[in-house]
């Protein structure tokens, strides 16, 4: 029996009332990217680095800090707590397509690290007097939904391996130096050497690296950024499947 | 004594709801066993339902109660042994359709409003119940648009209960359904699930409360270590406990009673004394000649606890 699209856009559509309507984590999802852009972006807006100002330089790094918050927390500490309490079994007991439950999820998370990338776009060209062209801000958009995917599937392994209650404070231990080291913050040139070395490891830098990059960051080409974010997607979702299997086998 | 073990060949479900449809089976295990690791939940358990029956599945803690309602909705897979729903895996959509289920849920998406829950589970269905339905059969008009969040714990499991429905199902699977209701809200239940029945439906609960299952239940299975010890309706498995409960105020001691041929077990509660026996009329001839003053005497028959516990604490025994 074929499932109905209707179910898919229905599954998406809830999901994101049910985010839009929870008051911290908006403030968390939202808040976080839009107050330190205006603390580090808007006041030092006069500061230059590589020959453009810095105020368009962290437009590139908030965004991107925005969609891995909004991909991490809005998959990983979701899923740890619905699958904890057991509102996951009662969706698994109906006749549900488990795939429109976790698309439900991404789409959220895409859709708030748009969101996030447009308040940004509109803060930096009002405050900080950032100039960007349609054909930047569509470049920057685009990196935002497709570098969502490695970031996404890193938070479906923490939302099946994750007690509910540990789930946001694992993801805050990976979330928040990942964004340090990968220059979502500051411009990864500033870090010491040792610390340079380790955030070419990291998809956050390679995700960083991509969005400066549609800012006119860096010429170099972006090949083999895209093919390590798929790389990490690649990974992250086969180890996924592999706990979810494992624990299938022990349910 | 021993409320009779039926042990029946096991029947694949078949889905066949067309003729014969008070005998046909829609869902079974067979002989299944569930291992987690090194230890044992269901030991090579059969059960089978029929249409419009209302089963309970009861049991003390730890029987295996839940595992066996979990292989049932496909949540989890057997060991070994066969699962069948509507002649079918219970992991297929087709099987899901016709099925719903009411688990313990500690805690749902609060920010979502009663209607909307509602609205996103019977999207899931082909042929789902309409909304006003539902809201009357699970009690929950005028709370359609109240945030899930804001509801008291009996609200919300009146919820899970409308998400149970919402699918118009023909095998419903109820986990504790009435746990934090109170009396009046828990009575409004039992009469839904007995209209449930009445149109055919076939109901599968597992409960703590005898009382409810002595109510709603037209045929009771008892687990006990993963394994089936008695099965049969409330009145069968009350008569299957053959012993009396004697209730009398007595100046007779304790010791002098509970030594006495045929009793099972002395309880002095304040001046009164409770005595079980199989043998009451032996015992109270006793009884009655030692103390002429004997007064306010009750003799009755056993009930659903007392069978329950008799057949639970009789296989504990065997067993060590």
């Amino acid at each position: 029996m074929a499932t109905s699209p209707v179910i898919y856009f229905n599954e998406a559509r809830f999901e994101l009332l049910k985010l839009s309507r929870n008051r911290s984590f908006l403030f968390s999802m939202i808040g976080f990217p839009v107050i330190f852009y205006l603390l580090f972006g808007v006041v030092y807006k006069n500061t230059v680095f590589q020959g453009q100002t810095i105020a368009r330089y962290l437009l590139a790094g908030y965004s991107c800090f925005g969609a891995m918050g909004s991909s991490l927390f809005g998959i990983g500490a979701w899923l740890a707590a619905e699958r904890g309490y057991g509102w996951l079994e009662m969706k698994r007991a109906s006749p549900m397509p488990a795939a429109a439950y976790l698309l439900a999820k991404l789409c959220v998370s895409i859709t708030f690290a748009v969101g996030i990338t447009l308040l940004l776009m509109i803060l930096g060209t009002a405050l900080a007097g950032v100039h960007i062209t349609t054909f930047e801000a569509l470049r920057l958009l685009s990196v935002i939904v497709c570098g969502v995917l490695p970031f996404a599937s890193l938070g479906l392994i923490i939302g099946l391996l994750m007690p509910s209650n540990a789930a946001p404070g694992v993801i805050n231990l990976i979330y928040l130096p990942m964004s340090f080291c990968g220059g979502l913050w500051m411009p990864v040139e500033s870090l010491p050497h040792w610390l340079q070395v380790i955030a070419h490891g990291l998809p956050s830098f390679w995700f960083a690296r991509l969005a400066l990059r549609s800012l006119g960051y860096g010429h170099s080409s972006p090949v083999l950024a895209w093919a390590l974010l798929a790389g990490y997607t690649i990974v992250f979702l086969s180890a996924a499947a592999f706990i979810f299997r494992r624990q299938e086998a022990q349910a | 004594m021993a409320a009779s073990v039926i042990l029946e060949p096991c029947h694949k479900a078949t889905d066949d709801t067309t003729d014969n449809a008070a005998a046909s089976v829609i869902a079974s295990l067979c002989s299944v066993t569930k291992k987690f690791g090194p230890q044992i939940a269901l030991d090579r358990l059969s059960l089978e339902l029929r249409q419009g029956e209302v089963v309970a599945l009861l049991g003390p803690n730890g029987a295996g109660k839940t595992t066996a309602v979990r292989l049932l909705l496909g949540l989890s897979e057997a060991t070994s042994g066969e699962v069948s729903i509507f002649g079918g895996n219970p992991r297929d959509r087709a099987s899901r359709l016709r099925l719903g289920a009411m688990l313990q849920v500690g805690r749902m998406p609060e920010t979502l409003r009663v209607r909307e829950h509602l609205q996103l589970f019977s999207s899931y269905y082909v042929h789902p119940r309409p909304l006003d339905e539902l809201l009357a059969v699970a009690g929950l008009e005028g709370l359609q648009e109240r945030l899930f969040g804001t509801l008291s714990g009996g609200q919300k499991q009146r919820v899970l209960f409308a998400l149970a429905l919402c699918g118009d199902p023909d095998l419903i699977c109820l986990d504790e359904p009435t746990l934090g209701m109170d009396v009046e809200a828990r009575r409004a239940m039992w009469e839904q699930v007995s209209r449930l029945a009445a149109r055919g439906k076939t109901i599968l609960l597992t409960t703590h409360y005898l009382e409810e299952a002595d109510a709603l239940a037209s045929r009771i299975i008892v687990i006990q270590k993963g394994k089936v010890i008695a099965e049969g309706t409330p009145k069968e498995l009350k008569a299957a406990d053959s012993s009396r409960t004697i209730r009398c105020t007595t100046s007779l001691q304790p010791s002098f009673v509970s030594a006495l041929p045929g009793v099972t077990s002395v309880q002095q509660d304040g001046n009164t004394m409770l005595v079980r026996t199989p043998a009451p009329e032996t015992v109270l001839r006793t009884m009655l000649e030692r103390d002429p003053a004997l007064s306010g005497l009750e003799v009755r028959a056993a009930a659903l606890d007392d069978a329950f516990l008799a057949l639970t604490n009789q296989t504990t025994a065997v067993t060590r």
